[in-house]
């Protein structure tokens, strides 16, 4: 009944094209955006900026980043954190090495300087496919990793190889609390998440697809492959670059390369798995399961082991979190190959049709 | 009539108030950021095994600091510096009222929490690792590297490598092996300032992550024969490295390893190999110091001992824990004396506590800890309150302290971490501090 699109007439091609075609959607977007921008930071207390907010809009970003490549253009890649240190790094150096540079420029940089480095490093994709790429981007996570902690103009001298970001001002303002950085992010996170939902639906995106799913057919089409799969590593650098550095600015204040390890590279991966392989909200439900359930289920256990009186020591509810976790992820993957997103389709249908379904 | 009822009322609910204010009061909490699972688990278990039992034994034994009993809860970071700034932010909260320092033991973590603790006012103590060069408390108020740090660890082997020169490195050769990360790397430029000073030849050679192959790297050792090689491991590559010293031939008991490489987890590994090998250390191993042997008795004895697996109890990383939990609640006391005794302290007075402490030998005597740490005197400028290590040498067994305290040299190390502060403080806009007038 909520969600019947009856009487919904579309007159113009504009109409017919737009973003969200169904008024609920958009009605829903709306007000989502309303909550997060403007309820939100109202509400939420320093813990669920800093902790829970901030690094799920991050890693959304980065998961975005990811799934442009993997999941549009079918390019597999382990190379994500790598790409974000480049960003991190990167926007650092502008900082410190031009006078006076806006932040939100040096941001701009980084990810043209993470994406400058995903072509160099996607220049494989022309050649291989599959594993086999994965296995050359991997090259690129431990080269760049190495490259940072090597030569230490990149950290400007630092004896540990570690940076500090420096401070966040735009137009004089400073972006210091918590809920500063949350908005800041948010904006960076929304519009990018847009500019990516448009960009998928574009000839650009329909170019990435016909690739992903037989790049020779794509290319008796008249798709030119190279320059495909290029801009699709550059765009997906482009995002991770400015996650890193957010995640650098907004989350942790100072990184260090070992930090961008193979590990994270592959959270972000997981992220896409589970939330949903070719789709923009899966990227957001990805980060969602893979950052909030361990948090959430590490407040819960403890709680409910003393509801139920059981002795647990801090080590076993850890490990019991991972075991949980596992499990969880093995169960949601068997349920539903295709992602969280699939999920959220799949209820869409039903709620169209509910509560008459033929 | 009415008037007395109310009275009465009055005072009943005043005195309720008092007490409830008062108990509220007499619990000094700990956040404890710790890590039990994930790769360095082990590790974890012994130092915050140790941490939690000590503070259980000033509990049991003394009910508490000054009467004030201490609280603690734990979170699992699993070494990862996203799970520690979660946890932080979790705890923070309840931290505001009171707090103990808290002790990431991890370099990661502590980066990251460098400039929030700071903001909020929690103290932060990095016993042996994180950012050095907090040592200059003028620009970093709340964070505290006490003991000692990589540099000053460096300065202080090589000292002890010239008292076994008889005096003079000059002409010497030696290598210095590290891991190829923040922490392999911190020490380098103290190292080439001694060099100068002490005209040997310094080569670098460094170790890829994880490190359980070194062939290459020893080879080189081998063609460029050192006198000495300074070891800067960590996890699997330490016994790589021992390993791979007994097959090309190069004296264990001419190489000394840093504080992370000289646990029983290295050695014993290494099997024969590491006989003879030596390491740097700022706290002993071992159940001969009384407060370790006292923590058995009263804290095991009672049941409420930490650790599942009790052949841990005395170990060095155990000890370590035990040494960090004493500097904590030593710095409490200090507080206490300022701001008053039987209170718990906040965030802010600890931190007053750590910049004051003065732990004497006879202190630590007191509370049965001889040599167990080296004294500390911390101040404004000096974080760091010690910079003294002990060698340490494996007899196939165990772990056999070799030499007294030794003090890495100061005037050299204690300047670089002056500049590289001030040029934090002005990355990142902070205002020094005029430790003159913190006195």
């Amino acid at each position: 009944m909520l969600y019947r699109e009856a009487g919904q007439f579309k007159t113009s091609y504009a109409a017919d094209q737009q973003l969200f075609p169904i008024r609920q959607d958009r009605m829903g977007i709306l007000i989502l955006l309303a909550v997060v921008f403007l309820v939100i930071p109202g509400v939420a207390s320093e813990y669920w900026f800093s902790a829970i907010l901030i690094p799920f809009l991050i890693f959304s970003l980065a998961a975005l980043g990811l799934n442009i490549l993997t999941g549009y253009a079918g390019q597999l890649s382990l190379g994500s954190a790598a790409f974000m240190a480049v960003g991190a790094y990167a926007a650092y150096n502008f900082q410190l090495r031009i006078d006076g540079i806006p932040i939100l420029v040096s941001f701009v940089c980084a990810g043209l300087t993470a994406a400058g480095v995903g072509i160099l490093f996607g220049l494989p994709s022309l050649w291989i496919k599959g594993f086999y790429l994965a296995v050359a981007t991997l090259a690129a996570q431990f080269f760049i990793v190495w490259c940072l902690t090597k030569f230490p103009w990149f950290s400007n001298h630092s004896s540990s190889g570690v940076i500090s970001a420096q401070q966040l001002i735009i137009f004089g303002y400073e972006f210091a609390s918590p809920q500063e950085k949350y908005l800041l992010v948010l904006s960076i996170v929304v519009v990018m998440a847009l500019a990516a939902k448009n960009m998928v639906r574009s000839s650009t995106g329909r170019a990435w697809m016909a690739v992903r799913d037989m790049d020779v057919a794509a290319s008796v089409i008249g798709i030119r492959l190279m320059p495909t799969k290029l801009l699709a590593f550059a765009v997906s650098s482009f995002y991770c670059g400015v996650a890193g550095a957010l995640y650098a600015f907004c989350y942790l204040g100072s990184v260090e390369p070992d930090g961008f390890s193979l590990d994270m590279s592959f959270r972000i991966l997981f992220m896409i798995i589970i939330g949903g392989v070719g789709s923009i909200l899966g990227s957001f439900l990805g980060a969602a399961f893979i950052l909030l359930l361990p948090i959430f289920l590490d407040i819960a256990l403890p709680w409910a082991a003393g509801l139920l009186g059981l002795p647990f020591s801090n080590a076993t509810v850890s490990h019991i979190q991972v075991l949980i976790f596992g499990a969880l992820i093995m169960f949601f993957l068997i349920v539903e190959p295709h992602g969280l997103a699939r999920l959220w389709q799949i209820t869409k249908e039903k709620l169209r049709l509910w509560p008459f379904p033929h | 009539m009415s008037k007395y009822r109310k009275s009465a009322l009055t005072a009943a609910v005043s005195i309720a108030l008092l007490s409830q204010g008062a108990f509220a009061a007499e619990e000094q909490f700990f956040p404890i950021v710790s890590y039990r699972i994930g790769p360095y688990g082990a590790n974890g278990q012994s130092f915050f095994g140790g941490f939690v039992d000590y503070l259980n034994y000033v509990n049991l034994k003394e009910n508490g600091i000054n009467g004030v009993k201490i609280t603690w809860e734990e979170c699992e970071t699993e070494y990862n510096n996203a799970k520690g700034i979660e946890c932080y932010e979790r705890m923070k909260d309840k931290a505001k009222l009171s707090t103990g320092p808290i002790h990431p033991m991890s370099t990661g973590i502590s980066y990251a929490l460098i400039d929030k603790t700071a903001a909020d006012k929690i103290p932060m103590a990095m016993v042996g690792y994180g950012r050095t060069d907090a040592v200059d408390g003028s620009v970093f108020p709340y964070a505290f590297p006490l003991v000692t740090t990589y540099q000053m660890q460096a300065s202080a082997i090589i000292r002890f490598i010239k008292e076994k020169e008889k005096g003079s490195l000059e002409g010497k050769k030696i290598v210095f092996l590290y891991h190829d990360s923040a922490y392999g790397k911190e020490p380098i430029v103290a190292l080439q300032e001694e060099a100068k000073l002490n005209k040997f030849e310094l080569t670098l050679i460094p170790v890829a992550h994880p490190g359980n192959e070194q062939g290459a790297q020893w080879l080189k050792i081998r063609q460029e024969k050192p006198d000495y090689v300074i070891f800067w491991g960590w996890g699997v590559m330490n016994q790589t490295a021992i390993k791979a010293a007994q097959k090309v031939g190069f004296p264990r008991d001419r190489m000394i390893g840093s504080w992370w490489a000289g646990s029983e987890e290295d050695t014993v590994p290494a099997g024969d190999a590491a006989k003879g090998y030596m390491s740097a250390t700022w706290n002993v191993a071992g159940k001969d110091v009384p407060l370790i042997a006292d923590i058995e008795k009263v804290v095991y004895g009672a049941g409420k001992g930490n650790l599942g697996d009790t052949s841990k109890i005395g170990t060095i990383l155990y000890n370590r824990g035990v040494s960090a939990a004493v500097l904590s609640v030593e710095a409490i006391r200090k507080a206490q004396e300022k701001y008053g005794e039987g209170k718990a302290m906040s965030g802010e007075q600890v931190r007053w506590g750590l910049e004051n402490l003065n732990i004497t030998d006879a202190r630590l005597k007191e509370i049965g800890a001889t040599n167990l740490l080296p004294e500390i005197k911390t101040s404004c400028d000096n974080h760091e309150g010690s910079g003294k290590i002990k060698i340490q040498q494996w007899d196939g067994e165990k772990w056999v302290v070799v030499s007294d305290w030794i003090e890495g040299n100061k005037t050299l190390i204690h300047p670089l971490f002056k500049i590289s502060a001030q040029q934090y403080a002005k990355e990142k806009g902070i205002t020094p501090r005029d430790c003159a007038k913190e006195m």
